[in-house]
């Protein structure tokens, strides 16, 4: 589990008083959970998600992982950061080893394990990310877009870490791209049984894909709950440069011309039952 | 009739070659493509990653010169080196990156950029600044850093800067891949506004559906060929056509698909949210 208890962060090179990156931040991650994280541009979600494992120390507060303050002088910061894999945005920059299978090995090999062990989890994370046996010895860079990614996230998944943090990870891929990566991470939420948190600006793959949906708005969360709850505060989240799914702006529109529906809708395939039985009734 | 941009039979191969100059690999990218376009239309092309679209959005100022066929850009054969200066001062190209794009450190010498290099007189450059920003809504944003703007307003400046060129057409590629939701629509509003009051010749080159619905004309790639031409109603009608090359069509155009298959009469292509409320409310 991870606590983040009033947590605030400030750029140290700023000159202006009031610029914090971070302001307050109060938040209760349980083991196992599919997080999504929006906000635009600039709101702080990066900065929060590289608090996690630690890249980054909060000026004021403090995160508990496991019950442990990870600030506390004995706490072990580099076990932390197998633990708490991040997945960076446009990951594939970051590949510079002369074979794939190298480059999934870096992350392990630094957490000081034996050579055995470290070959057998990147073989095991290739397996995961479905990358074939046959691509052990090609170079990253002749691969394309998306299974740059699935190399990345191999890369981080080797450390077996038991919290996956992925920032953008679809951003600049074609929809095929971004499904495959989609139906990879909840995969690995459902076999590595691992807490994911995942950052994009797509809401129509938050509304597919994640359980509990937290906004942020310059440095603050200003939205945390159940995806459709949040999804519900359409307004808002558009005054904050966000969106909803294309038809939950629709049903809230009909809902507007007297068409009632059960629930908040935020998939074609909920809108689609809801209207036909609303066309069946009319009828 | 007055083509800004004629493709005629274009073919351009990636050759790989080793050490020795040996041809290891050819690629196709793009594969006898055929494009027309009159000046003043705002033209889609749309495809997924490899599809060809950048390839041929390149040969239009330029960039790649076609290794069979010809392209012609306000009747000037890029085939013909002597022309090219003129042809990259008609054609302005915008990228996806807008981290990548700029020069200098504050916003209006950015834009000012452009015209300084083309010769322009210092006075006419400054009149040519203030339009192209205030043209894209960054007036007020003159005297700032590039840095301390959202990605829609990097994005934007990035367009002015092309403006300041004074060309006769546009060229984006895939201007809106790195952006949240807000920063797309301001991006995709400028676009529009562009074309519709200014009389720019645009060519949007992307792989989200929604962004083409305003598209005079668009055009579907896959493997280096032009697989789908016509207008948006056209294009939006063949749900499955569309999904077979990967391109996921907006969430109201899939819903009215669906409800058609299950026999309600909705229209065959449906483009927007206000489209299809208005086609609702008529059942």
């Amino acid at each position: 589990m991870i606590i983040i208890d009033h947590l605030s962060y400030k750029y140290k090179d700023v000159v202006e008083k009031d610029e914090y990156a971070l302001r307050d931040i109060n938040l209760k991650i349980e083991d196992g959970e599919f997080v999504g994280l929006i906000g635009h541009t600039g709101s702080g979600k990066s900065t929060l998600m590289q608090h996690l494992n630690g890249l980054v120390k909060a000026t004021e507060g403090t995160i508990y992982y496991n019950g442990e303050d990870i600030y506390e002088s004995d706490f072990d910061m580099r076990a932390l950061r197998g633990k708490v894999g991040l997945v960076f945005q446009y990951p594939e920059y970051q590949l510079f080893e002369s074979t794939i299978f190298k480059d999934i090995s870096f992350g392990p090999k630094n957490l000081g394990l034996p050579q055995l062990e470290v070959d057998l989890r990147s073989y095991q994370a290739m397996r995961d990310v479905g990358l074939s046996e046959e691509l052990i010895d090609v170079s990253p860079f002749s691969l394309s877009g998306g299974q740059k990614r699935r190399v990345a996230i191999a890369g981080v998944l080797a450390m077996e870490p038991e919290v996956l943090i992925l920032d953008e990870p679809t951003a600049g891929l074609d929809p095929r791209g971004r499904e495959e990566i989609l139906h990879l991470i909840r995969k690995l939420h459902k076999e590595k049984k691992c807490t994911i948190i995942l950052v994009s600006h797509s809401m129509e793959d938050m509304a597919d894909y994640v359980q509990r949906l937290v906004v942020m708005h310059e440095g603050r969360i200003v939205l945390d709950g159940n995806k459709r709850d949040v999804f519900a505060h359409e307004e808002e989240l558009c005054m904050l440069g966000l969106a909803v799914p294309q038809v939950t702006t629709l049903t809230n529109q009909l809902r507007k011309k007297g068409y009632t529906f059960t629930k908040d809708i935020l998939t074609v395939a909920e809108a689609k039952e809801e209207l036909l039985r609303i066309l069946d009734k009319s009828v | 009739m007055n083509y800004m941009i004629r493709a005629k039979n274009l073919v351009y191969e990636y050759i790989r070659r080793d050490k020795e100059d040996n041809v290891v690999d050819i690629t196709t990218a793009i594969n006898k493509v055929n494009i027309d376009v009159e000046q003043g239309q705002f033209i889609a092309v749309l495809g997924h990653n490899g599809s060809g679209k950048s390839t041929f959005a390149k040969h239009i100022n330029g960039l790649l010169i076609p290794m069979e066929g010809s392209l012609w850009v306000d009747g000037k054969n890029t085939n013909d080196m002597k022309k090219l200066w003129e042809i990259r001062q008609s054609a302005g190209m915008v990228f996806q990156n807008p981290d990548n794009q700029f020069v200098a450190n504050v916003v209006e010498e950015d834009v000012g950029f452009g015209p300084e290099n083309l010769g322009v007189k210092t006075s006419k450059i400054w009149k040519r600044v203030e339009e192209s920003l205030s043209a894209v809504e960054m007036l007020p944003f003159r005297k700032k850093s590039p840095n301390k703007l959202s990605g829609g307003q990097k994005q934007r400046v990035a367009i002015a800067g092309v403006m300041a060129m004074r060309p006769k057409c546009i060229i984006l590629d895939e201007p809106t891949a790195m952006l949240d939701p807000g920063g797309r629509k301001e991006v995709m509003d400028t676009i529009r506004k562009l074309n519709k009051e200014e009389g720019m010749t645009v060519i949007l080159i992307t792989h989200y559906m929604d962004e083409v619905v305003y598209a005079d004309k668009i055009f579907v790639m896959d493997h280096g060929s032009v697989v789908m031409e016509g207008i948006p109603k056209e294009i939006f009608a063949q749900v499955d056509e569309l999904k077979n090359y990967h391109l996921n069509v907006p969430q109201v155009t899939e819903l009215a698909y669906e409800l058609r298959k299950e026999g309600i009469p909705m229209p065959k292509a449906v483009l927007t949210v206000e489209e299809f409320m208005e086609a609702f409310e008529k059942m």
